[in-house]
């Protein structure tokens, strides 16, 4: 049973604040991705977690146990880093051995649990390489099978598939998958990469400026994000905003009434590109550039002066210069507090 | 294009040659003191010279048995070898915490290193022979090492510094996380990567100590090391004496400069930040 | 893992030994140049100044650097732009250029004693081409233009070493590229040198020339051996009064020229190579 708890974790460096009291629950067996741009915090906390780095305050808790205060090898976590760490003057055998010979098992139990991780890993013909012999996917293979060989109650992950080439680090991803849903241990995942994190977590908590904005299912991430920043960053092309302005009767976003919430002030509309359509009464939209991307087509257009993108449909015929009139699916248009970038519920 | 392939061909030539020049002018002054320590002392003393080794041992001879050489090369091994560990006992955990750490005063040491390159080391034997005379440091093979320590120390912490930036931290962060704490991990992680180098660190300390003249001759007198002897009794000693010592100060100076090649580059590189 | 005292407890022998035998002992020098019997005194410096052979070991000294150094640059400059044009062979001729790298300075002045001595090679050389039939004096007290030559030679074979080791590394550090675009930019062999590796080399050049510069007013096994007595430098000297004079005193007197002369140059390098912030590589 390892939960993970962190309470008002906070970490300064001088006079920067790479994390703001953040607080976070991990349940036993979950597997959360710490989603965010570079300099979010996001490894930071990692890093606090695993011991390699102190926390300015707050707390940290695996599995019941206060850890803030104790040193890694006593947190019972093991580590996969994002340029693998792959010890280059032992063999691979040696390298998962590692963690074993620390804790004093019997060779015939080190020798079945080394075997069982690399057949697992798929790298047992390699047990007796040097790193310097291995690819970047090996050496990747070792890294992960090195940790799991540990049997730690939490694996902890820096971008593991980051320095793997595209085609490599899809094949790895639903590997890796598959492989840590079997050995269900909790794991904390971090990456920058959303396909990544939507295809991997239980749940995403995405950071930004030192701070956690939302930590939640991948699909409510995507549909339902808590905050503009959270819309903005996750989904390719990204979610559209455009300022809406309360009219007479109710909101106006490019001059068109929308149905909005009732509260606020300054609103922010925003729209996913694939949840629009054309319809009479929408949006106008002047094209500026079509792009057929095969199994659809991606429209970059001009509304009331700001940039739009819609996805539609591949046989949709639009050229550039066209008028189109654009409308939100059902259900699926968002807003924002233009001073806080907080959703507000319609 | 033609042309162009004359001109090339042509710099190809000229490289090689100046090479070849070079690697003569390198190679022949060694070659004439290795000419001179293989003559039997006539010819050494002879004239005119041959230009090839009669390959006769009696110079050699000459000189190691000639009074006070055994010990002088006794001294200077002795003298080199402590400079070799003092120097790296002193030096490469500075060049660690220089690697690893960030903190307050780090630059003021990086200072203090690089400011011993800007004085001229071996006048401190002065002032150390007085405070050496006082504490009974004076003509001993460790109160010179100390001098020489203090040349071969900014190498040692510049070299190590490289050497340990050069291994990933995250090499030691795994470990720690494999259940290992900071001094086990240092053991079995980070030491087997950088040995080869704290080696040639090591060996260039020798070579620093062994060739030094000044500080080794103002601070030895009964125990003197091969330069200071051969330095002190340069107006006595006979010519075969002085080739044959110049030769066996040589000597193993190439040979370490053999094996540390490598490193040398990458040691310089590094040592100018 | 955090750990705030370590990095101290690990700089602190290193630390405490510099302290004790190289900036107290500088300390020392100090005083012992500059006090005597009454308290403070110039007069160890009136004493060496007076000394009738100090006006000479002053100019040799500088002489000497002065015309060692800037060939010694020129030459290990050309030496490491040979070597990265070799296609083969690179370490091999890398490892005989760096070789004097290991050889003691009084190694060096015996080596080139054996060339310059009047039963010597160069003398042999010169009577088989039948320029001379009896050996000539060359390093007599009558010829300090001669033993000045040698031991500039001496100098020279033996200490361009480690210039070109700290240029080589420094080139090593400087990316293909820079040069690659300047090509494509239409710069010559030549220009490409000028100006694209030169001005990168700067910290390497530096580092060469202080280095190299400190070296050269140490300059004193090599006269030794090769002059004797008959051309004064400074270190010589220091070493005379230190040892055969046994006046200390004195002895600081002239380490504290020696050391100012270091100092000084060193602060001009700094000055004249110095690399603004944020054009390094």
């Amino acid at each position: 049973m390892a939960e993970i708890v962190i309470k008002g974790v906070a970490k300064t460096f001088g006079a920067f604040t790479a994390l703001h009291s953040v607080d976070l629950t991990v349940a036993d067996r979950e597997f959360v991705v710490l989603l965010g741009a570079s300099g979010c915090g996001k490894t930071t906390l990692l890093r606090i977690i695993a011991g390699l780095e102190s926390a300015s305050g707050g707390e940290v808790w695996i599995g019941g146990r206060r850890v803030d205060h104790l040193p890694p090898r006593q947190r019972g976590i093991a580590m996969v880093f994002q340029n693998y760490a792959v010890f280059p003057h032992l063999t691979v055998f040696e390298n998962i051995a590692f963690g074993l010979r620390m804790q004093n098992l019997p060779m015939a139990e080190i020798t079945r649990r080394v075997e069982r991780t690399a057949e697992l890993m798929h790298i047992e013909q390699l047990l007796k390489r040097y790193s310097g012999q291995l690819s970047g996917g090996q050496r990747q293979r070792v890294a992960v099978a090195r940790a799991l060989a540990m049997e730690p109650s939490v694996i902890l992950m820096d971008e593991p598939l980051s320095n793997l080439d595209a085609l490599l680090r899809l094949e790895m991803r639903a590997e890796l998958k598959g492989i840590l849903a079997e050995s269900q241990t909790t794991t904390i995942y971090v990456t920058h990469d959303q396909v990544e994190a939507m295809s991997l977590a239980d749940r995403i908590a995405v950071m930004q400026g030192g701070h956690i904005l939302q930590a939640a299912e991948p699909i409510e991430v995507y549909r339902n994000p808590a905050a503009r920043f959270v819309g903005a960053f996750i989904g390719n092309p990204p979610m559209n905003f455009l300022p809406a302005n309360r009219g007479a009767g109710g909101w106006e976003v490019a001059g068109l009434p929308v149905l909005g919430p009732e509260s606020g002030e300054a609103l922010e509309f925003a729209v996913r590109p694939e949840d629009l359509r054309p319809a009479a009464k929408g949006l106008p939209a002047h094209v500026k550039i079509v792009e057929p991307l095969g199994p659809h087509l991606l429209v970059t257009c001009d509304v009331a002066g700001h940039g739009f993108r819609a996805i539609l449909e591949s046989d949709t015929s639009v050229r550039t210069g066209d008028l189109l009139h654009l409308a939100p699916l059902e259900g699926r248009a968002r807003w924002f507090d233009l001073a806080t970038g907080h959703s507000v519920p319609v | 294009m033609s042309d162009n392939a004359t001109f090339r061909r042509r710099g190809r030539w000229l490289t090689g040659g100046s090479v070849l020049l070079l690697c003569a002018w390198v190679l022949g002054p060694i070659y004439l003191l290795f000419l001179n320590s293989f003559s039997s002392p006539s010819a050494v003393t002879g004239f005119p010279k041959h230009w090839l080794p009669s390959f006769n041992l009696d110079s050699l001879q000459f000189f190691i048995e000639f009074q006070g050489v055994a010990s002088a090369l006794w001294n200077s091994i002795q003298v080199a070898t402590l400079t070799m560990v003092l120097s790296i006992v002193l030096g490469a955990p500075a060049g660690y915490a220089l690697s690893r750490f960030e903190f307050r005063g780090k630059s003021l040491f990086r200072i203090m290193v690089l400011m011993t390159r800007a004085f001229p080391l071996p006048l401190l034997a002065l002032p150390l022979a007085v405070m050496y005379i006082r504490v009974g440091l004076d003509d001993t093979p460790l109160g010179l090492a100390l001098v020489h320590t203090t040349l071969a120390l900014p190498f040692a912490v510049l070299i190590t510094f490289s050497l340990f930036s050069g291994i990933p931290v995250e090499l030691e962060e795994a470990a720690w996380t494999m259940g290992c704490t900071r001094a086990q991990a240092f053991r079995k992680v980070v030491l087997p990567l950088v040995m080869p180098g704290i080696t040639a660190s090591a060996i260039f300390a020798f070579v620093i100590s062994w060739n030094e003249v000044f500080a080794a001759s103002v601070l030895t007198v009964q125990h003197r090391t091969l330069t200071a002897f051969l330095l002190t009794s340069l107006d006595v000693s006979p010519l075969p004496l002085k080739f044959a010592g110049g030769f066996v100060l040589v000597l193993p100076a190439l040979i370490f400069i053999f094996l540390v090649r490598k490193y040398l580059f990458a040691m310089w590189g590094i040592a100018n930040r | 893992m955090p750990s705030r005292g370590l990095p101290y407890l690990l700089l602190l022998p290193a630390t405490v030994f510099l302290a004790v035998f190289f900036l107290y002992p500088f300390t020392q020098i100090a005083w012992e140049a500059f006090s005597g019997p009454g308290g403070v005194t110039l007069s160890h410096f009136a004493t060496m100044v007076n000394y009738w052979k100090f006006p000479a070991a002053l100019e040799n000294t500088l002489l000497l650097a002065v015309a060692v150094v800037p060939l010694q640059t020129a030459m290990a400059l050309a030496m490491a732009v040979l070597v990265s044009k070799l296609e083969k062979g690179r370490d091999l001729i890398l490892y005989i250029f760096t070789i004097p790298l290991g050889i003691s300075d009084l190694a060096a002045g015996l080596i080139w004693f054996a060339i310059f001595q009047q039963t010597g090679f160069l003398n042999s050389a010169l009577h088989a081409l039948g320029v001379v039939h009896t050996p000539v004096i060359w390093l007599g007290y009558q010829s300090k233009w001669v033993i000045f030559l040698a031991v500039m030679l001496a100098e020279i074979w033996r200490a361009t070493a480690i210039m070109l080791v700290i240029i080589v590394a420094g080139m090593g550090l400087i990316p293909k590229e820079y040069g690659e675009a300047a090509e494509v930019f239409g710069a010559g062999p030549w220009q490409r040198f000028r100006r694209v590796t030169l001005p990168l080399l700067r910290p390497s050049l530096q580092t060469a020339l202080i280095l190299r510069t400190i070296l050269a007013f140490e300059v004193f096994a090599e006269v030794a051996a090769l002059g004797g007595t008959n051309l004064p430098v400074l270190m010589g000297e220091t070493f005379h009064w230190q040892f055969d004079l046994q006046d200390g005193h004195t002895a600081a007197a002239f380490a504290i020229v020696i050391l100012a002369i270091s100092i000084g140059f060193t602060l001009l390098y700094l000055r004249l190579l110095r690399v603004p912030k944020g054009a390094g590589i």
